[in-house]
């Protein structure tokens, strides 16, 4: 791991495997977790799917609901798992050790990210066989690659966003939960999951798009449906929007984190148990 | 990491720290440290002793970069705790002896693996070392249980040692035996002291308002009251400070049993000891400076009607030098006004 590499950087290689163990050792080891996680949604993606049958909607729409029902799975990770993480690492009184560790703090969130991900990952696979195996609903012949491609991107924004929020969280003292109660149901409903993005009309729809989560969704529903999803924008474009979104997120992240360092070492009681 | 300069470097040298704390909602503000000079060498187990509220948590923390100074500088292993701020940080550790560390999920094995990867150190030293310190604060039957599952006492363990999995230059020890058992605090304190001793250059800071702690295990100890470094020596150098006259140990009756007010012994600072409620007494600890006789000092406990029941004298300990420096005992809160 080492060889090569800038000492500082192994540093921070290794502060991320770490982090990230620590969600995927917990994925496994807790069975609650994995109903909560990976039932919960499956379930509710199920009853979408089953209602547009009955209605006789378009098989499109179908696939809409199954690919909303996963993307959803990851937005709550990225609130509950990233927005709210450090706000709980604060509670823990375990802020301070990493406020006072030499890796740098974007490690231990990327860890979180990059743990998260892998987790949710391994829970929408219930999601992914209930809709394309059980339930039989279909796409179109599709390039894989680009799946992969506007599917990772679509992540790594919704990731940044998420150690954004972070720092704003613990900005937001107590509040956080307020926060992420309230963050969860506009989004699904502004991303479109479970409906297509064009019936939200134009204000809507912009509103959607300003959303990573929505103009991801829309990217993958392009990849996976062709014409039939009614994409908001061409894949290319959403692409590089998406991307924009990275960088913008990632920065503004490290600056929320500096400020937040600095405020705390200024004021002393950020990283304190009760502010 | 082992840069000439850095090595050369005294431990730890601060110049008149600072250090104010804004005022919570309309009280005045709050100074917790006003002018502190030290300088630990390498090698040494420095202790900071003082009671509740002087100030130790404040200058510990600046020193492991989690505070700003007001004013006043401090530099860590030759590093400026706020412009190499990671330069430090990858010398030290801190460890708190309220604190709760890792996450219920993992096993106190991958924990402290854990830790010891926020401070980089390759997987092949670290299980090694995570298992010497499992077995040093007596986890071994603990080590695949998740750390949800210890007791309060098991967890404190382990975040001692989750302190030593870096392998730091400076050790800063907040604390550490806070609510410990006795016979786990003095493994502990025997193992700080293995640990300096192990390894040339491996420094300690201590904090504690345990007066045996200080003495058992700390080269170098500075009083600490109100911010103020009052006193920093050797514990015997320091005992000397105060040597002449006698310690003297009266019981007194007590009917109501803890709580009674401090007797007037005239110019000689007295302060209350432990209230022995089976017996209805309490001890009352002053020293006799060589040039008085103890009689006048019975007489006048006596004119306050006051039973003394019990008289013993005894050798100097740092308490002793704690009541001549600061002016009242470890354990009492300060006279208001
Ligand atoms: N974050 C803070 N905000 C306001 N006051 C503080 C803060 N931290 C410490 N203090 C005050 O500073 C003084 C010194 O505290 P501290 O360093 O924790 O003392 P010690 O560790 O010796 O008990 C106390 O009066 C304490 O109330
Ligand atoms: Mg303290």
């Amino acid at each position: 791991m080492s060889r090569g590499l800038p000492a500082s950087l192994v540093l921070d290689l290794r502060a991320i495997r770490a982090r990230a163990f620590v969600r995927i050792v917990g994925s496994v080891r807790e069975p609650a977790w994995i109903v909560s996680d990976a039932v919960f949604p499956a379930v509710g993606m199920c009853a979408y799917v089953l209602l547009y049958r009955a209605l006789g909607a378009p098989r499109s729409y179908e696939t809409l609901a199954v690919l909303g029902g996963i993307m959803s799975t990851y937005w709550i990770n990225v609130l509950w798992g990233m927005g709210a993480q450090l706000y709980w690492e604060k509670q823990q009184g375990q802020l301070q050790l990493y406020f006072a560790a030499p890796c740098s703090r974007m490690a231990i969130l990327t860890g979180m990210a990059l743990g998260g991900l892998i987790m949710t990952s391994s829970r929408t696979l219930v999601a992914i066989a209930v809709g394309f195996g059980l339930l039989g609903v279909r796409v179109q012949a599709f390039d894989p690659a680009l799946l992969v491609l506007v599917f990772l991107l679509t992540m790594a924004a919704l990731y940044m966003l998420g150690m954004l929020l972070s720092s704003l969280f613990l900005l937001f003292g107590r509040e956080a939960w307020h926060l992420c109660n309230s963050l969860q149901e506009p989004v699904y409903f502004l991303s479109g999951l479970y409906f297509p993005i064009r019936a939200l009309g134009a204000l809507g729809a912009t509103a959607a798009g300003i959303i990573p989560l929505g103009l991801g969704l829309d990217a993958v529903r392009q990849v996976l449906l062709g014409a039939a999803a009614r994409g908001l924008l061409p894949v290319r474009t959403e692409a590089l929007i998406l991307g924009a979104f990275i960088v913008v997120f990632f920065v503004l992240a490290r600056m929320a984190l500096t400020y937040l360092e600095g405020l705390s070492k200024r004021e002393g009681r950020l990283t304190q148990r009760w502010q | 990491m082992s840069d000439p300069r850095s090595a050369l470097a005294p431990a730890v040298e601060t110049r008149g720290l600072r250090r104010t704390f804004r005022a919570s909602r309309g009280g005045a503000e709050v100074l917790a440290l006003d002018g502190v000079d030290v300088r630990i060498e390498r090698g040494e187990i420095f202790g900071l002793l003082g009671p509740n509220g002087a100030g130790k948590t404040t200058l510990i923390k600046i020193l492991s970069t989690l505070l700003y100074p007001t004013v006043g500088s401090a530099r860590v292993a030759g590093h400026d705790v706020v412009l190499e701020a990671v330069e430090v940080r990858r010398r030290i550790a801190l460890v708190s002896g309220g604190e709760t560390s890792g996450y219920g999920i993992l096993t106190v094995r991958e924990c402290l693996w854990m830790f010891s990867q926020f401070y980089g150190v390759p997987s092949q030293i670290a299980w090694p070392r995570v298992d010497e310190l499992i077995r040093i604060v007596d986890l071994e039957e603990q080590a695949h249980t998740r750390i949800n599952r210890l007791s309060t006492g098991q967890r404190q363990r382990m975040n001692f040692a989750r302190g030593f999995v870096s392998d730091p230059e400076v050790m800063f020890l907040d604390e550490p035996t806070l609510g410990m058992d006795v016979n786990a605090a003095r493994s502990l304190r025997a193992y700080v002291l293995h640990w300096v001793r192990e390894k040339p250059g491996r420094t300690v800071l201590l904090t504690t308002h345990y007066m045996a702690e200080a003495e058992e295990l700390c080269d170098r100890v500075a009083i600490i009251d109100r911010g103020r470094v009052l006193a920093c020596d050797s514990a015997p150098a320091l005992r000397r400070q105060v040597q002449g006259g006698q310690h003297v140990e009266l019981e007194i009756r007590t009917p109501d049993g803890a709580g009674a007010v401090l007797p007037g012994l005239g110019d000689i600072p007295a302060a209350w000891g432990a209230p022995h409620p089976e017996r209805g007494t309490r001890t009352l600890k002053f020293r006799l400076p060589p040039d008085r006789v103890l009689l006048p000092v019975l007489r006048r406990l006596e004119e306050q009607g006051l039973l003394v029941e019990g008289v013993s004298t005894r050798e100097t300990t740092l308490e002793d030098v704690f009541i001549a420096v600061v002016g009242r005992g470890l354990d009492e809160p300060e006279a208001s006004g």
